[in-house]
């Protein structure tokens, strides 16, 4: 996997990130990504990211999950096995409606699921590396991907100028990994020690 | 931003609503000349069946708008408030669409004619061992002093919420007069409720259309009958801010209110499929003779176009349609949904009156449509009169700020 060239800085408020966000954007640097502990309520409007496409995911598994469930019971009940129930005809639908729409549920939630999973790259034994600990507690974190054109040094000093803490240069492999979050702790003891 | 508080009536919107009117008249003179002034039972019924088709559909309609400012104040929903001036003018035709509705349900109740409620035959009930057994609840005079009784609350609770919220248009409150006055609201919110659960929720459909079936009976109907008619409320509540907003009207309101008001048709059609289903269903399954009468003539017999055509209107055509995000934001969408919707669940209503009484053929539907456009243009009159009498900003009240930042 590629490694990256990320500057990173720190916020520790919001109304000090959403400005930020957009001096950002003006100044035409990429965002790499936002970390926050928690969802907040427009930064992805403000990021300019794109609507996910989970719910077309959704909508797609619902739709196998309903085909799966009338294309099964037609199956069973009126080719392979015919049970007389209560003098109903074979094909009853109204029936399976409620057997339908669970597995409708069924089929979304748990495709939904898996598909959040791999889009946000999660699954067994896949770790992910943190940019600052404190991103999943109490800080935002901003990263902004470096390009070969990107100048270090004016870049740092854009990020102080509008707030950020904690500014520096870190290198990110890419993708799926495998790992463990040794490297993290490590950052994280350094810095408490550099605080002195 | 200039906030344009004053809403004129346009005389274009006038003329429309008063051309609309006439058309309903008539429909009703006309209906009357070809089936209410005959001898028979059956074309009379036709004449009151239409009439209370349409006048329980409407009622229903704008009383749901109500329900839908209670229901929110109750449940905190603050992003209400920019738009709240255009439900509180749709309820204001509560009194007037329930006065024609209450003389209308009395008219057919001691009238003359009994096939619409045949319950209210004296002599026939004797010999009918089960309306016999009903006539405790199914009799005319508890029927008459429910219909005044709801009426005069529905009218007086709503006309008690919109003065409680055109009360403080003038006088800005500070922190302890808001937390009391919110609290004001509440109780009379939750006293509407309790009316309303009381009335929509049970008793009133039951009273006002179940018994048009009167030997049938199911416990969610008047659920179904709630569903339906609070969906084609928001419906109604959409299409009037669509309206101003083209208007340039309702500037604090924007698509993020909509989209609400999308979710709120998209949630309460698929509601109404469901408790619509469950209805279905379980007499489908038991197929009991008493029960099934009700469902033969409709989704097998004569009724079956009209009943499946209102199933996909009120059912597939929201869920597809209204189930990406962007078409709930869409103005146009929303509006042709809007309209979709009032029209399929008018066409529920249609189903639910006639096949009880009009058992020889399908009544020609235009006749039925024209009064229809009367109600109509009624309720745009009455609606815009009322919009144009209070400022269309509720501008004083502790949640606006709520309204003004909200987004989904």
């Amino acid at each position: 996997m590629a490694v990256k060239k990320f500057i990173t800085g720190s916020f520790y408020d919001e109304e000090v990130l959403f400005p930020a966000v957009k001096k950002i954007r003006r100044a035409g640097y990429k965002i790499h990504d936002v970390f926050t502990p928690f969802p907040i309520h427009g930064l992805d409007k403000a990021m300019g990211l794109r609507d996910t496409s989970l719910h077309t995911a959704g909508f797609i598994y619902g739709i196998t999950g309903t085909a799966t469930a009338v294309g099964f019971i037609t199956w069973a009940l009126t080719i392979d096995w015919q049970i007389n129930f209560g003098g109903k005809p074979f094909f009853s639908l109204p029936a399976w409606i409620p057997i339908i729409f669970e597995l409708t549920v069924l089929f979304a939630a748990v495709g939904m699921v898996l598909t959040f999973c791999y889009l946000c790259q999660l699954a067994p034994f896949v770790k992910k590396d943190h940019f600052n600990l404190r991103s999943t507690d109490d800080t935002f974190l901003m990263a902004l991907e470096c390009t070969d054109k990107t100048i270090e040094a004016d870049a740092i000093s854009f990020l102080e100028s509008i707030g950020a803490v904690e500014v520096g240069v870190q290198y990110k492999e890419t993708g799926w990994w495998l790992g463990r979050y040794d490297n993290d702790k490590k950052r994280f003891e350094k810095n408490v020690e550099t605080a002195h | 931003m200039v906030i344009r508080e004053k809403y004129t009536v346009p005389k274009r919107f006038n003329t429309i609503a008063i051309t609309l009117m006439v058309i309903g008249i008539l429909a009703i003179v006309g209906l009357y000349a070809t089936h209410g002034s005959k001898s028979d039972a059956t074309s009379q019924a036709r004449f009151w069946g239409s009439l209370l088709q349409n006048s329980v559909y409407f009622l229903l309609v704008v009383n749901a708008a109500m329900f839908f400012i209670c229901a929110l104040t109750l449940a905190w929903g603050g992003w209400q408030m920019s738009f709240r001036r255009v439900s509180e003018a749709i309820s204001a035709c509560v009194p007037v669409v329930g006065t024609i509705c209450g003389v209308i349900l009395l008219l057919i109740c001691f009238g003359n004619n009994h096939e619409i409620y045949h319950w209210t035959d004296t002599e026939h009930v004797k010999e009918d061992a089960i309306l016999n057994f009903k006539k405790g609840f199914l009799n005319k005079n508890f029927f008459a002093v429910m219909t005044v009784l709801t009426i005069v609350s529905w009218s007086l609770l709503g006309r008690k919420m919109r003065k409680l919220s055109q009360s403080i248009d003038n006088k800005p409150l500070n922190v302890e007069e808001g937390k009391k006055y919110i609290w004001n609201n509440t109780v009379w919110a939750a006293i509407y409720i309790v009316v309303f659960s009381l009335t929509v929720l049970s008793s009133i459909p039951w009273l006002w259309l179940m018994s048009i079936d009167a030997h049938w009976y199911s416990t969610m109907y008047s659920w179904y009958t709630f569903a339906s008619t609070f969906v084609a409320g928001v419906a109604l509540i959409t299409l009037f801010v669509v309206f101003l907003k083209n208007n340039n009207y309702l500037e604090l309101t924007n698509e993020e209110h909509l989209h609400d008001l999308g979710k709120f048709m998209f949630a309460f059609s698929i509601f109404w499929t469901y408790l619509w289903f469950s209805q279905f269903m379980l007499i489908w399954y038991a197929n009991i003779p008493e029960e099934t009468t009700y469902f033969k003539p409709r989704a097998q017999g004569m009724y079956s176009g009209i009943f499946w055509l209102m199933f996909i209107i009120n059912f597939l055509a929201p869920l597809l349609i209204f189930m990406s995000r962007n078409s709930k934001r869409n103005y146009a969408t929303l509006t042709f949904m809007s309209l979709l919707i009032i029209f399929g669940h008018w066409l529920d209503f249609f189903q639910m009156v006639f096949p009880g009484h009009q058992k020889e053929h399908v009544p020609m539907i235009l006749w039925d449509f024209g009064v229809a456009l009367g109600f109509v243009g009624l309720i745009m009159f009455v609606t815009a009169r009322a919009l144009s009498k209070a400022p269309l900003l509720a501008k004083n009240h502790p949640f606006i700020k709520e309204s003004v930042i909200h987004h989904t």
